[in-house]
């Protein structure tokens, strides 16, 4: 492995970082805020220390494998969490050091779980922080390095590998600079577009822009104790249009932009994506009308943006979906371990990969009837690898594991099970609120600190599609080869 | 003409013996000097031996004096190159026979970019064949015209079909307007019918028709058929492929048995809809459980010829699926010709089918209008394309009114998008398209069909 070049791009992470706290420092002088001082001051110095990095391990040897992308992806995240949440702590807004920290892998994963019981007591600049780092998170901090900065190597297809969601990496261009450069212009279109259509809808300017971060990112922070409960419905519709389109693979929008409209609408993935959507949200909205817990026109918005928020991995509510009728929130719990597209902002297993579950189900099934038959597995039209397969089954088996695990760990707490099940599943997810205790009118202030730290890998976990994390913990990664 | 053929295989054979005999000047050229020195042996036809892909040779086959450029190697790359260079020698026409199904998707592409007249993909040409076969399971024989507009299909008439006995303007009266009867076979022997000839059970006829049309015929006439919802294909190679890429979009259920583990995973990645079985297609266990018994068509298309003939005694033996089998050598036609093998195609015979109708269409158009011209009935029957021009003699007048030649029947006119089935009020207008079926020989312009 080589440490210096790892020590480069971890200065090059803390710089970032450093510079990123110049906004909600601007955010704090706009408002006359205390804490902004506190950005000022963590950001000069984060800064400096990535300076110094820099500086001084500037490598000779840039040599760069699989291997150190994945250390160097799971630390910069560490890195960038740790970084992030000094602010929060120092700033005395968030008490505990477990829970600033919680709160900022939190925002950076685009969870959107909180451990702050009102968060319209929180300082503007602290609020717009908690958005901010959403934003940059949810298309990762490295693939933002890589569209921003000037190349050091080699090192370029390994970051973008070990960070991107999905079973896969595509390019939409030749070279993964340029690549990571055209995801994060969409990105801000789509964000840029959603704010103006928030402010038109007539939210506030600051709650839009801080929304237009967190829906995008499929995040779900919001700067509202109630989350969205108390915008009126011409918001509600727009950010949940535009939880909709977070949900799709970015290859799709890229298509647009291209002009290559036929392959846009003709993938697969995109087209049950939408399928999936489309049933959820009817069935739930039939449900809701029929059991009379809203009129006709509240129960489809509710359940639009429920089903958004929910298989975007964004998190938020518009209503308390912990009191609706068992088969809506059944509906909410398979849409949170399904999650988006592959190659978008979403968390959870993705629906790529739950294709390729059912597609091996079908063809073991039929090679049951017909033992001799032979069955290429199809995916866009195009034969599935077997490594591909193979991880994506692998990711299953360990998905379920730490799954299981973790909600050994927090069992601890003496908590309920459904609590449990969906504080893990939303961790994992990168969702945000669950079911029962941590449903979406709870927080997840309660759990003891132990409890936080096994949520807090979760998310990191779920968020860098586990094997980053595991690297960086295998003993295997450190030895001397 | 002369001819210049490049490949001596199979079918460059068989094109040079045939064109040979129809009095064309040919020269082969090929790469290896026995085929070569066999065929000069039996056939009267100049050899070149060389790389046809070379400039230097074709000049030596007398390209320059060549009207034609017919080029089927077994390799589609040498093939085009062939055409290409023949082409920019400044030779008037070229086929090429071209295969591979990654060019066949982008064939029009190429035959404008290379300046090709024809290109021939005897895999595809068959499978279309099987396609329409499965399709219309009644059918004998169906032979396509006019840009695929129009099918020349040919029909048993069975005992007590309600058709027995009636004359051909009956049928036209009762049966069916727009469909006309253009050739009957009674007791072997080939009619051109006029309105009194009578239809009889046992005769096989020959109808023009729209393609849509024949589904509806079928039980007017009394072929009792039940539509063919799954066929088993054994054998999984380029015909089998283009087969089941034309069965796709048809409610069958296709099954492909294939040896070649490879070859199946190529085949299943290529084609969605169908179930791609591997193993032996000849294992008798294998095809009992894969259910050959309940199958409604079975099209044997391994390479061996041996093996196709099997399979298909065998099917009919334990199934009622209608058998269609391929046929690679077609020189001992004697001894399969009374077995109940069901239809039988050949690959080659199709490719020296359409190239000798082009060659033939192309000899007919010196100073003719023929567009297309085909054989029918082991060559009793011609069937021809002519494109009526301003100076036509029988335009502009009801055909009742014109003195035909005996044997000859017009039986399409083709005006833009429609298609008239034509009684005696019609006409023929400048511009016009018209099929014509006749037992005369030398046709070479629509005015010739007059007396």
């Amino acid at each position: 492995m080589n440490a210096g070049m790892i020590l480069y791009l971890l200065g090059k992470i803390l710089e970032l970082t450093g510079g990123m706290m110049a906004l909600p420092f601007i955010v704090g002088l706009i408002y006359h805020e205390r804490s902004g001082m506190y950005f000022l001051v963590c950001g000069a110095v984060i800064l400096a220390t990535g300076f110094l990095l820099t500086h001084f391990t500037k490598p000779k040897n840039t040599s760069f494998y699989a291997r150190d992308g994945f250390v160097v992806t799971a630390l910069s995240w560490l890195l960038l969490s740790l970084a992030g949440s000094l602010p929060l702590f120092l700033s005395g807004e968030i008490p505990a050091f477990e829970d600033a920290l919680f709160e900022c892998i939190s925002g950076f994963t685009t969870t959107g779980a909180s451990v702050v019981p009102a968060v319209e007591e929180l300082s503007r600049c602290v609020n717009f922080w908690r958005c901010f780092i959403q934003l940059i998170g949810g298309m990762g901090v490295l693939v933002f390095m890589l569209a921003l900065l000037p190349s050091t190597g080699g090192q370029d297809l390994y970051l973008m590998k070990a960070e991107s969601p999905g079973p896969s990496v595509s390019k939409l261009a030749p070279k993964v600079r340029q690549t990571a450069y055209y995801l994060y212009i969409i990105y801000f279109v789509l964000t840029a577009a959603e704010a103006v259509c928030l402010v038109i809808a007539g939210a506030p300017l600051y709650d839009s822009i801080c929304t237009a971060f967190t829906t995008t990112s499929t995040g779900g922070f919001g700067v509202r104790n109630d989350s969205l409960g108390s915008y009126g419905p011409a918001v509600q519709y727009v950010i949940s249009v535009f939880l909709f389109l977070s949900g799709f693979n970015y290859n799709f929008f890229f298509c647009i932009w291209m002009k290559k409209f036929r392959d846009a609408f003709g993938s697969e993935e995109i087209r049950t994506y939408t399928g999936i959507f489309a049933v959820a949200t009817l069935f739930i909205a039939v449900k809701l009308l029929a059991d009379g817990v809203y009129g006709g026109e509240e129960s489809f918005r509710h359940a639009f943006l429920q089903v958004g928020s929910i298989m975007t991995t964004a998190g938020y509510s518009s209503a308390d979906f912990d009191q609706w009728p068992a088969f809506c929130r059944e509906i909410l719990i398979f849409m949170m371990l399904i999650g988006g597209c592959a190659g978008s902002t979403c968390g959870g297993i993705k629906i790529s990969r739950v294709l390729i579950y059912l597609k091996t189900v079908g063809k073991e099934v039929s090679q049951l009837c017909h033992p001799r038959s032979v069955k290429v597995l199809k995916m866009e039209g195009k034969a599935i690898p077997h490594s591909v397969l193979r991880s994506a089954n692998i990711f299953l088996i360990t998905y379920s594991c730490l799954f299981a695990l973790s909600m050994l760990l927090i069992s601890l707490d003496g908590h309920d099970f459904t609590t449990n099940f969906t504080a893990v599943a939303s961790a994992m997810g990168n969702i945000g609120p669950g079911f029962s205790l941590v449903g979406p009118t709870h927080n997840f202030a309660f759990f003891s600190a132990p409890a936080k730290y096994v949520l807090m890998f979760d998310m990191l976990a779920g968020r860098l599609e586990l094997f980053p994390l595991l690297v960086l913990l295998s003993p295997a990664t450190w030895r001397r080869n | 003409m002369k001819i210049m053929i490049v490949g001596c295989g199979r079918v460059g054979f068989s094109l040079a013996q045939q064109l040979s005999e129809e009095g064309h000047e040919i020269t082969i050229i090929d790469q290896k000097a026995d085929k070569l020195e066999r065929t000069q042996a039996v056939l009267d036809v100049q050899c070149v031996e060389g790389n046809a892909t070379s400039f230097r040779v074709q000049q030596e086959a007398g390209v320059k004096e060549s009207e034609l450029c017919i080029a089927v190697t077994g390799q589609d790359e040498v093939n085009l190159l062939c055409c290409l260079i023949a082409r920019r020698s400044g030779i008037g026409h070229t086929i090429a026979r071209v295969q591979n199904p990654i060019y066949n998707e982008e064939i029009g592409y190429l035959s404008n970019e290379f300046g090709l007249s024809l290109t021939i993909n005897p895999q595809l040409a068959c499978a279309r064949n099987i396609a329409k076969l499965i399709e219309v399971p009644g059918a004998l024989d169906i032979t396509t015209f006019a840009k695929g507009r129009i099918d020349l299909v040919r029909l048993p008439i069975p005992e007590g079909s309600p058709v027995d006995g009636m004359t051909i303007i009956d049928f036209a009266s009762k049966i069916s307007g727009d469909t006309l009867v253009t050739a009957l076979v009674h007791k072997g022997e080939v009619i051109i019918p006029n309105g009194r000839t009578k239809l009889s059970a046992g005769d096989d006829m020959y109808v023009i028709l729209r393609p849509a049309r024949i589904i509806e015929l079928l039980p007017k006439l009394g072929i009792k058929t039940r539509p063919i919802r799954s066929v088993l294909i054994a054998g999984g190679g380029t015909t089998a492929y283009y087969l089941a890429k034309q069965l796709a979009p048809l409610p069958i259920d296709v099954k492909i048995i294939e040896q070649d583990r490879q070859r199946c995973e190529q085949l299943s990645e290529m084609l969605t809809k169908a179930m791609i079985i591997n193993g032996n297609a000849a294992d008798r266990q294998l095809l009992m459980e894969e259910g050959i018994v309940d199958k409604d068509a079975m099209v044997a298309l391994t390479n061996l010829d041996e093996e196709n003939l099997v399979l298909s005694l065998f099917t009919g033996k334990v199934s009622k699926a209608k058998t269609i089998t391929k046929l690679n050598t077609i020189s001992f036609d004697e001894a399969f010709s009374d077995l109940p093998i069901g239809v039988v195609v050949s690959p080659k015979m199709i490719i020296t089918k359409t190239i000798l109708q082009y060659v033939r269409a192309l000899e007919n158009t010196h100073g003719s209008n023929v567009e297309t011209l085909y054989r029918i009935l082991g060559e009793r029957v011609e069937v021809l394309e002519f494109k009526v021009t301003n100076d036509a003699r029988v335009r502009d007048t009801a055909l009742m009114k014109l003195k035909l030649k005996k044997n000859l029947l017009v039986c399409a006119i083709i005006r833009g998008a429609q298609i008239i089935t034509p009684g005696g009020r019609d006409e023929i207008y400048s511009g016009d398209n018209v099929i014509i079926v006749t037992t005369e020989r030398g046709l070479r312009d629509i005015n010739d069909i007059l007396e």
